[in-house]
């Protein structure tokens, strides 16, 4: 058996999770793909998360030496399969059925002219909202549903002296309650119209205002503390109770595990104020990449261990999020996990699983920038409701 | 008639030497500096997006940049940055140095001091600054833990002021270079002048203005140099220390530059802003050369 074991090839892969439940959930792919011959390279780029990698990321690949696979999110996914760099998946993901199992807005990313590109391995779902669960009780108080409830809600913990929202004043985090204000507020065809289709008499729209004058009363519950601050130490506020809610996708219930707390019980998971009914989406895939015949076998057998029920179970367990196949039984999974599989199931068949711009599966980069330019602005200044939506469209206009 | 075995045409391998060496950073400085702003030159006429793609589209990244309420943002912050950096560093460096100069005790150990900051990199002097601005951590929390409840510094919060907060630190880790820079100045000063004037009974103040400042002015030129091209170039400060934030109020043209370049997919974008900088610094480099060179050729 070893020999046959030897030489299978080996497979370059970048990617960053590197905190510890993530590294060891990629490490169960790394011993599948060991079991089978498989060496498992990891392509180091320091600097961590994201950006570094990917400029590095694009000096291989137009050096002509790319990975054979690369942990991408949604549209940059969509750009480099358009620039041609992207391989060919269907040989194992028409008989493993990928099509049948997996989400069809998230194939819509996976998939480029037909046919498989990458193996999405997760899906988050950023319309969270977690709550303290003591601070809400002993106030008496529910998790609130619709913005309405929200302002009351914040209201009240104000008066009492309570932080109501953690929040980390960076761009993408205003955009996660943006996307959450504007599906909560707009509906789920309202958030297809403008957000995700960016027409501009959406964009403009009395909605829009709207929504708008939400996140000005949004600002108002936050800290005067609030810019730049990392999305874990507004998370590990609502932890100690130094404040009473955050709006954030389910990657916090790392934190939330990480600190001894369970989520469901001390820390409340509820969908986005207005959002229930609709699922907003964020998915990391394993990118593959148009590497040589040599290469190739290799790689389509790390296609097919990233898309095993197993791998998808064991590493969304540590991830927080749940497996991008809905075929996964979520017996394992916390309440919150549960509840997203559910949803997600729901949504699916009502047409509003969606993806989040502020996580990029919603527009390309160009135009994302530019939301999150405009809703950034308005939230750190006292530019108006109106004024916001019109910078909006014309933003939105010049980047496309 | 003893040269003639050595004609001009042929030399020694020796003679060959300092071109052989030369040669390869010359060649790297020209492919890697000159090659590539012409590079970014090109690329600021093209739609260039993810990759660069040579499809040409005349100044409409130009166009674009100009109109982008966030490049307005940057340029308003370089000249804000740039010019309270230049001033506040220049002045407080020379009063440094002339005190320093005033022959006091523990001359060296003032000197290290005041150039350490000069040690730390951008990237630690943002963290150090934010932890110190930050009015949940640093001074107003500091003062209002002293009693003076009111007390109020909330400047890196303050999109409006967060931009004076980056010159704060900026000027923090310069002042100590430009001070050493200015007493080497004062000490190349011709002391026999000095003592003529002092002879003369001119009072200190007058000395210094008259004779010490005006004495000094190759080294306000330098300063000034040195000082507007880490300010173009300042980065890694705006990163630690801000993010760029609140909002984007303290984007300056360097991290408008990168974002676009390599977050936003808008290379075109990108080369045209750097393109802009390129050219602003020219503005202010090439009148400098053009004299120092001058100056050469008449020495």
């Amino acid at each position: 058996m070893p020999a046959q074991a030897q030489d299978q090839g080996s497979v370059e892969v970048l990617h960053w999770w590197t905190s510890g439940g993530e590294a060891a959930a990629v490490n169960v792919l790394k011993e599948n793909l060991e079991q089978q011959g498989i060496a498992w390279n990891d392509m180091p780029v320091a600097g961590g998360a994201g950006e570094a990698a990917m400029t590095a990321l694009r000096a291989r690949v137009t050096s002509g030496n790319p990975p054979t696979a690369a942990q991408l999110l949604g549209m940059s996914l969509k750009a480099w399969a358009e620039e041609g760099y992207l391989g060919d998946l269907t040989e194992v993901a028409e008989p493993e059925g990928w099509d049948a199992v997996v989400p069809e807005p998230i194939q819509e990313f996976g998939k480029y002219d037909g046919h498989w590109v990458a193996a999405p391995v997760n899906i988050h779902r950023p319309n969270w909202l977690w709550s303290n669960a003591k601070i809400f009780e002993e106030n008496g108080l529910t998790p609130p549903k619709t913005w309405e409830e929200f302002n009351q809600v914040a209201q009240t913990l104000q008066d009492k002296g309570i932080q109501p929202l953690a929040h980390g004043g960076q761009n993408w985090q205003d955009a996660t309650i943006f996307d959450d204000v504007v599906l909560g507020i707009g509906g789920p065809e309202f958030y297809q119209k403008a957000i995700i289709e960016a027409d501009p008499e959406a964009l403009g729209s009395d909605t829009m205002v709207q929504v708008f004058d939400q996140m000005r009363k949004i600002r108002g519950f936050v800290d005067p503390n609030f810019s730049g601050r990392d999305w874990n130490l507004a998370t590990a506020m609502v932890l100690k109770g130094d404040a009473a809610m955050q709006l954030m996708g389910d990657w916090a219930k790392g934190e939330i595990i990480a600190a001894g707390m369970k989520p469901g019980t001390d820390i409340l998971c509820t969908t986005a104020p207005g959002t229930e009914g609709a699922f907003l989406f964020n998915t990391d895939f394993f990118a593959m990449f148009d590497v040589g015949e040599e290469r190739k076998p290799a790689q389509l057998a790390m296609a097919s261990a990233a898309m095993s029920p197993e791998f998808q179970e064991t590493f969304n367990l540590a991830k927080g999020s749940i497996p991008a196949r809905t075929d996964v039984p979520g017996d394992q999974f916390d309440p919150c996990g549960q509840k997203s599989m559910a949803d997600i199931k729901a949504a699916q068949e009502a047409g509003t699983l969606m993806g989040s711009m502020a996580h990029g599966h919603a527009q390309p980069p160009a135009v994302q920038g530019a939301m999150f330019d405009v809703v950034t602005n308005h939230f750190n200044s006292d530019q108006s409701s109106a004024d916001a939506a019109q910078a909006l469209v014309d933003a939105v206009a010049a980047a496309q | 008639m003893a040269y003639s075995e050595k004609p001009a045409g042929k030399r020694t391998l020796g003679s060959f030497l300092p071109e052989a060496v030369l040669a390869p950073s010359v060649l790297m400085v020209l492919v890697g500096v000159y090659g590539f702003m012409l590079f970014s030159v090109i690329l600021s006429f093209t739609g260039s997006k993810m990759f660069p793609r040579f499809v040409f589209t005349g100044f409409d990244q130009y166009e674009r940049l100009f109109s982008n309420p966030r490049w307005t943002v940057a340029v308003q912050n370089i000249f804000i940055f740039a010019s309270l950096y230049i001033i506040c560093a220049t002045l407080l460096g020379l009063l440094l140095a002339i005190l320093i100069d005033r022959r006091i005790r523990a001359e060296a150990v003032f000197r290290t001091i005041f150039l350490y900051p000069m040690a730390l990199s951008f990237i630690v002097t943002g963290v150090i600054w934010q932890w110190l601005l930050n009015p949940g951590l640093g001074l107003e929390r500091m003062v209002q833990s002293w009693g003076w409840e009111s007390f109020s510094f909330k400047w890196l919060v303050d999109p409006d002021m967060a931009i004076y907060t980056v010159v704060i630190a900026g000027v923090w880790q310069v002042t100590g270079f430009v001070m050493a820079m200015f007493l080497a100045g004062l000490r190349g000063i011709n002391q026999e002048i000095l003592s003529a004037a002092r002879m003369d009974g001119a009072p200190t103040l007058k000395i210094y203005s008259r004779i010490i400042i005006p004495a000094l002015r190759p080294v306000f030129l330098t300063a000034f140099v040195i000082e507007a091209h880490l300010a173009i170039k300042s980065y890694d400060l705006v990163v630690a220390l801000t993010k760029g934030g609140p909002g984007y109020a303290t984007e300056l043209p360097s991290t408008f530059m990168y974002t676009t370049t390599f977050t936003r997919n808008e290379m075109g974008l990108g080369a045209a802003s750097a393109v802009v900088m390129l050219v602003a610094l020219a503005v202010i480099i090439i009148p400098y050369l053009y004299s120092e060179l001058r100056n050469e050729r008449r020495g």
